[in-house]
């Protein structure tokens, strides 16, 4: 059902949903309660109604939240199969951590350091890896994160959709600099690309930040 | 009243420091751990709180980065394992537990106060560890390989939760005995209160689960100090098997911190509505379910650890299977409301609070348990807000809740009601203005365990920070009132709230061996029948 949306849709769809339904159970839950309370005050009701339970009602409060709650189940694996199904042409980079910064490693024998840099209208395969203890590569744009592991390679990809600038966080604690392991991605044209790869510097036009 | 009063409470029974330290009395043990682990409590919350300041504004304010990370694993470690694990199940299911089934100890009273012994060694040892090598800065998860190569004093902290654990295990094993060996003849499986089912359930989970943990905690000990390679993976070991035998024990872990409060919460609501509990059997039943489910769903911490899909697959689909029983849960406290004849009190209105914010809790884990949506938060702020909303907003709201609701039996003193509602309804909203913000800031990408931010995550950091605030002024008038109560509180009436279950049949403060004569129990544990008059 989710075919025609990108995975960042689709990610965000289950979000929608989830909370959604969350919301509106929490204020049921809410409302009924309130009401109950100030309904059934002694004052009010003076004596209350013995009532020990509902066997209708506890079957149809124990079956209706677990179909919803397969639901949830559902939605949410369908959308992270697309997180994990990297497409053939994608074009893959290596990406590997070491306290406290972010080195990233091009097919053409570039490197650069906290800054990921790809071409626009391309599906990137990020192959990550640490050198050190464990690190999490974290693009929240693009909803991927992925645990780097030393002596071990782990993927993530995304759908370079839009030239611009995003963050690159590390969300798996590694000491001092934890909070400073910071790196941008920068989404260019592919020309700017080429030439980037090169050698040539990246012009200062586009910063539209996310 | 007056003629009970002829039997000697368990407080006055003796008096000096050793009649404490020495005791046998499942009741004096109890109040052992009340002190200590109220203690551990304000401590962390403090630690906690000064995170919260170094938060509110961007760069660097109180403390520096290694201060930080230090300050965060210990505020960590002491409430896990000093409080949140320990609180209700060694205080309440120690005090209450044995009142309820209408027995005069706990099976091994010995082992019993061998146990707080081994809960203040552990504690002990935490306090070494900040004075030697300097603070561990691991977080209270220990992953590796860093732990293994930080400089900081890891293995004082290790031993610590260690130690902890051996004592954990053996309040569980006390308290299966016990509810198994110890009932009064006459009562029978299911006329057993949902407060000691919930410790039951409970206790179950800490012999079976902690085990895990001590073995974990030894290997990472061994791996520090003789490096023989099983989590490093330089030295062909694999941090992701660490990940998973942490897991295995804390995600139960998670469970023995909630389901007795769940307990504490299934005895204030029928007392409070003076009707018996909606769905007796099946809240035993969740306790038994969640107990049971929640040990097969712990690596739904570890969805972007590098483990393969299948095992996302499996996680995830377990991980939504135990959320159904808790929601079973809720609706059957809000239908217990219904019809009901309720009479507000501070204990009850902790309970609502609790039922909203374990509600939210348990909705933001939903997200959490879904594979998709996990990928973006985890890691995050928002899992903070969560684990927070579950572990402050329901363990800790339903621990004040068991306070405010066992004080006048435990002390035979009463507290002030006006400063209790106060103190809980600052600390309800400084709560909510405090984790809020951190579900936002997680969405947006903030993750966790951080120092220092970018820009756009200031202003949700800042009304945090105000949130913080708010509690900590809550927090501190309701331990001025409980202490004033202590002090100065008028004597407390045998059932004040008009509780059914046998703990209300005694003289508050009770006598040491408990009951005289083998009580009388009810065919059905909440029949307010005869309490109609008023």
């Amino acid at each position: 059902m989710y075919k025609h949306y990108t995975p960042v849709e689709q990610v965000d769809m289950t979000f929608y949903y989830i909370l959604g339904i969350s919301i509106v159970v929490l204020i049921g839950i809410t409302i009924a309660m309130i009401y109950f309370v100030i309904r059934y005050h002694y004052k009010r009701n003076p004596v209350a109604t013995q009532i020990r339970g509902h066997v209708g009602l506890e079957i149809l409060w124990t079956v209706i939240p677990s179909l919803i709650a397969l639901s949830m189940f559902y939605f949410g694996w369908i959308s992270y199969l697309d997180l994990r199904k990297i497409p053939k042409d994608a074009l893959e980079i290596q990406v590997s951590a070491e306290m406290f910064n972010w080195f990233f490693g091009y097919q053409e024998g570039k490197e650069s350091q906290n800054e990921l840099v790809v071409p626009v209208g391309r599906a990137i395969k990020l192959n990550i890896t640490s050198e050190d203890v464990l690190h999490g590569f974290f693009l929240p744009a693009y909803r991927i994160k992925m645990d780097a592991v030393p002596k071990m390679t782990t993927n993530a990809w995304f759908y370079a959709d839009k030239e611009g600038e995003y963050d690159i966080f590390c969300t798996v604690y590694c000491g001092v600099g934890h909070s400073g392991m910071h790196a941008k991605l920068k989404i260019v044209s592919k020309e700017d690309y080429e030439r980037w790869l090169k050698g040539e510097s990246l012009g200062e036009k586009s910063s539209n930040n996310h | 009243m007056n003629e009970q009063k002829r039997a000697v409470s368990y407080l006055e029974s003796a008096s000096g420091i050793l009649s404490w330290l020495g005791t046998s009395d499942h009741k004096r043990v109890a109040l052992l751990y009340l002190f200590a682990a109220s203690l551990w409590f304000l401590i962390a919350t403090l630690l906690g709180f000064s995170l919260r300041l170094e938060l509110m504004f961007p760069g660097k304010q109180l403390m520096t980065a290694q201060t930080y990370n230090a300050v965060f694993t210990l505020h960590g470690v002491i409430m896990i394992f000093l409080f949140l694990i320990p609180a209700i199940p060694a205080i309440f299911g120690n005090f209450i537990m044995p009142l309820q089934i209408g027995a005069k100890d706990v099976f091994f009273p010995r082992l019993n106060l061998f146990a707080w012994y081994l809960y203040m060694a552990g504690g002990l040892f935490a306090l070494l560890s900040l004075f030697f090598d300097g603070p561990p800065d691991t977080g209270w998860t220990f992953y590796v390989p860093f732990s293994i190569m930080t400089q900081t004093n890891v293995v004082l902290t290790t031993t610590a939760a260690f130690i902890l654990g051996f004592s954990s295990i053996l309040t569980g094993l006390n308290f299966i005995t016990t509810i198994h060996r110890l009932r009064t003849e006459k009562m029978g499986w299911l006329q057993i209160p949902l407060f000691t089912w919930s410790i039951y359930a409970t206790s179950w989970v800490q012999v079976l689960a902690t085990p895990i943990i001590g073995i974990t905690l030894l290997l990472v000990i061994l791996e520090r100090v003789f490096g023989i390679g099983l989590f490093d993976p330089s030295k062909g070991g694999d941090p992701i098997l660490y990940q998973h035998l942490f897991w295995m024990y804390s995600h139960p872990a998670v469970y023995i911190i909630i389901l007795p409060a769940m307990g504490v919460i299934s005895e204030i609501i029928p007392v409070a509505a003076r009707k018996s509990i909606f769905g007796y059997k099946a809240i035993v039943g969740s306790s038994l379910g969640i107990a049971f489910a929640g040990s097969l769903v712990w690596a739904h911490h570890m969805y972007t650890s590098g483990m393969s899909d299948m095992a996302v697959l499996v996680f995830s689909f377990l991980t939504f299977i135990v959320a159904v029983p808790s929601a079973i849960k809720v609706f059957n406290w809000v239908a217990t409301l219904y019809k009901g004849s309720i009479v507000m009190g501070p204990p009850f209105l902790l309970s609502l609070y609790f039922i909203f914010l374990f509600s939210i809790g348990g909705l933001t884990g939903l997200v959490l348990g879904a594979a998709s949506t996990n990928i973006h938060v985890h890691d995050t702020q928002f899992v903070v807000a969560h684990f927070h909303f579950v572990m402050f907003g329901g363990t800790a709201f339903a621990f004040i809740a068991a306070v405010y609701f066992w004080f006048p039996k435990m002390f035979g003193r009463l507290y002030d009601f006006k400063n209790a509602y106060r103190g809980s309804t600052l600390l309800f909203i400084g709560f909510c203005i405090h984790y809020f913000p951190m579900f936002i800031l997680g969405l947006q990408g903030m993750p966790r365990r951080y120092f220092d931010y970018v820009p756009r995550f200031a202003t949700g950091n800042f009304i945090a920070g105000i949130g913080g605030m708010t509690m900590m002024i809550g927090i501190f008038l309701i331990v001025y009132n409980l202490w004033r109560g202590l002090r100065h509180g008028e004597r407390a009436p045998q059932n004040p709230w008009g509780g059914v279950t046998l703990e209300w049949m005694l003289p508050s403060p009770p006598p040491t061996e408990n009951f005289e004569s083998a009580p009388e129990v009810k065919a059905y544990p909440y029949d307010f029948e005869e309490g109609k008059k008023l």
